[in-house]
């Protein structure tokens, strides 16, 4: 019995103190990212980063054109991706939750989640920059938008899912049409999910490089037609870090602290958003 | 099936009304239902009076449950889940495959065993369910909300923080709020589905004590494996074992002199 006990109690220490150590490992390398990117790209960080254009080598210059470039190609594919990934989850969780064609929607939706980027980059190339005869800021939302799609189709079917059945029952049992129901009862109480899941797309996507390599391009200078090649951080990034120039690799540098600090300041300010309301 | 002669009632049950005062608000007539091909109601045959309180009693997993989800039609929800037989609801076949279900939801309101207050402000909680049925003024709006909530014995708890969530309110509260919801789109009947298995003592006897209150205006039909419960806030008992009914009569009745073993032994505590 005591021998029972004690064996069970030192099995215990081990597996919290393996559960611990696997934590640390894996948050400390998080820290050090970060840290690092703070060291190297907090210096640069100046107004002349948020007002002038990517210079030449050797020149002064900020990085204007990406920043814009960047918002503006994860806006619209933002707005394409996300009412057809919140539609496509509502179908697979709300309609079609024992149908077969579920099945398949669900498998080959795990698939486009799990692609390489690049491959969708190619795939629109294929599809838009080809045909189009150039690159532009529309086929590199759209190679982010098919990206967001499959992010936001798992996480609305996963957050639907979570949505307790008699509180479903419940909407119905008032007499409440299906739409109803889905629209007023279950994206309410799935809400805060639903909106870490468009968080969780649009972090995967502002830091993208390989898909808009093949759809955007890039571009030096000051540009907000999206019919014509248009800059982004991430391939700016990839341009100046590989640069043997100091000034594009700190440029660079900023450019990477400025997505994180981004997305982080989004992500921190969704989840305030999600508790207020919560709370009222 | 023991079904006493209602013709007499009087002889079994003095204190309860006369025959003449009853109505069928619902006739349940061989109905069987199945969950796929296990056959989970054997032929039910029972009557549901109006403005009475009708208690569904017997073990776990004897259908009693599944007979009132049947009568909403909640199971359409789901596959491989049919009734056969029928449920006439004032003459009307409820299981009719053309019968528009959300209307027959509005009539036939249901409560649930965990309360379920949708994740919105108390004033909404109630006024949704109103807003589908009738384009009403706000300010008739408003007295809605509140009538309702007053028949819930909740107004008093809540007048002040309408606009909080009704998720913040406790069980008991919560309970309440869903029957005030379900009156205030004004339906014929009222299902309750064990609505007070997640509630404490004092929460209970509340909406026990709102249960009858509302019998006078409402068919009711509770769920409930509380005996004390069902001999509380009922007028008639039907008794369900294995998925037949065993035994239905007036409530002092059938927990005074039960007519079938089965049902003595389950209400003297030997099975069940």
């Amino acid at each position: 019995m005591a021998n029972l006990y004690a064996a069970r109690r030192r099995r215990n220490v081990i597996a919290t103190g393996l559960s611990i150590g696997a934590t640390l490992f894996g948050l400390g390398w998080l820290v050090l990212i970060l840290g690092v990117l703070l060291w190297k790209g907090f210096s640069g960080l100046s107004l002349q980063v948020f007002t002038e254009m990517t210079p030449p080598p050797g020149a002064d210059g900020g990085l204007l054109n990406p920043i814009i470039g960047s918002l503006i190609m994860t806006v619209l594919a933002v707005l394409i991706g996300t009412p057809i990934g919140i539609l496509a989850g509502t179908y697979l969780a709300e309609y079609g939750r024992h149908d077969k064609l579920s099945s398949v929607v669900r498998f080959i939706n795990d698939i486009l989640l799990s692609a390489p980027s690049i491959v969708i980059g190619l795939f629109v190339y294929e599809i838009m920059v080809f045909p189009m005869g150039h690159f532009s800021g529309f086929a590199g939302a759209v190679s982010l938008a098919l990206i967001v799609i499959p992010v936001v189709v798992r996480t609305t079917e996963d957050m639907l899912t979570l949505v307790d059945n008699p509180l479903r029952e419940a909407a119905f049992a008032l007499g409440l049409p299906r739409a109803y129901v889905i629209r007023h009862v279950c994206y309410r109480a799935a809400r805060a999910g639903m909106l870490t899941g468009v968080l969780l797309s649009v972090a995967r996507i502002s830091g993208e490089t390989a898909p808009l390599l093949f759809t955007a391009l890039n571009n030096q200078f000051w540009s907000l037609n999206l019919n014509a090649p248009i800059a982004s951080l991430p391939t700016v990034i990839f341009q100046f870090a590989l640069s043997p120039y100091e000034d594009w690799q700190k440029l660079a540098w900023t450019g990477a602290l400025i997505i994180t600090l981004a997305v982080l300041a989004l992500s921190v300010g969704a989840r305030m958003l999600v508790a207020q309301r919560k709370q009222s | 099936m023991k079904i006493e002669p209602l013709a007499t009632p009087a002889a079994s049950n003095a204190s309860t009304a006369n025959a003449a005062d009853l109505e069928e608000k619902v006739s349940i007539r061989n109905l069987k239902f199945f969950y796929g091909s296990n056959e989970a109601l054997k032929s039910i045959n029972l009557p549901l009076y109006k403005n009475k309180a009708t208690a569904f009693i017997g073990p776990s997993g004897c259908g009693k449950s599944t007979l009132l989800r049947v009568l909403n039609r909640m199971y359409a929800l789901y596959p491989n889940q049919h009734a056969t037989g029928e449920v006439m609801l004032d003459g009307e076949n409820i299981l009719s495959p053309k019968l528009d279900l959300n209307l027959l939801r509005s009539r036939i309101g249901m409560v649930f065993q965990k309360p379920t207050p949708f994740p919105m402000s108390i004033y909404e909680n109630i006024a949704f369910g109103v807003r589908l049925y009738e384009s009403l003024p706000r300010s008739e709006l408003d007295g809605r909300v509140e009538q309702a909530l007053r028949r819930a014995a909740l107004w008093n708890e809540v007048q002040d923080k309408l606009s909080s969530n009704g998720q913040s309110l406790s069980g008991g509260q919560q309970q309440r709020l869903c029957i005030a919801r379900t009156i205030a789109v004004r339906p014929e009947v009222i299902l309750l589905d064990e609505p007070c298995s997640a509630l404490d003592p004092i929460s209970t006897a509340k909406i026990e004590e709102l249960i009858s209150e509302l019998e006078s205006d409402y068919t009711i039909v509770i769920v409930t494996h509380n005996m004390q419960q069902a001999a509380r806030v009922s007028e008639f008992t039907a008794f369900m074992y294995l998925g037949e009914l065993v035994e239905f009569g007036h409530t002092d009745r059938l927990f005074t002199s039960p007519r079938d073993r089965r049902t003595e032994e389950y209400i003297t505590g030997r099975f069940g």
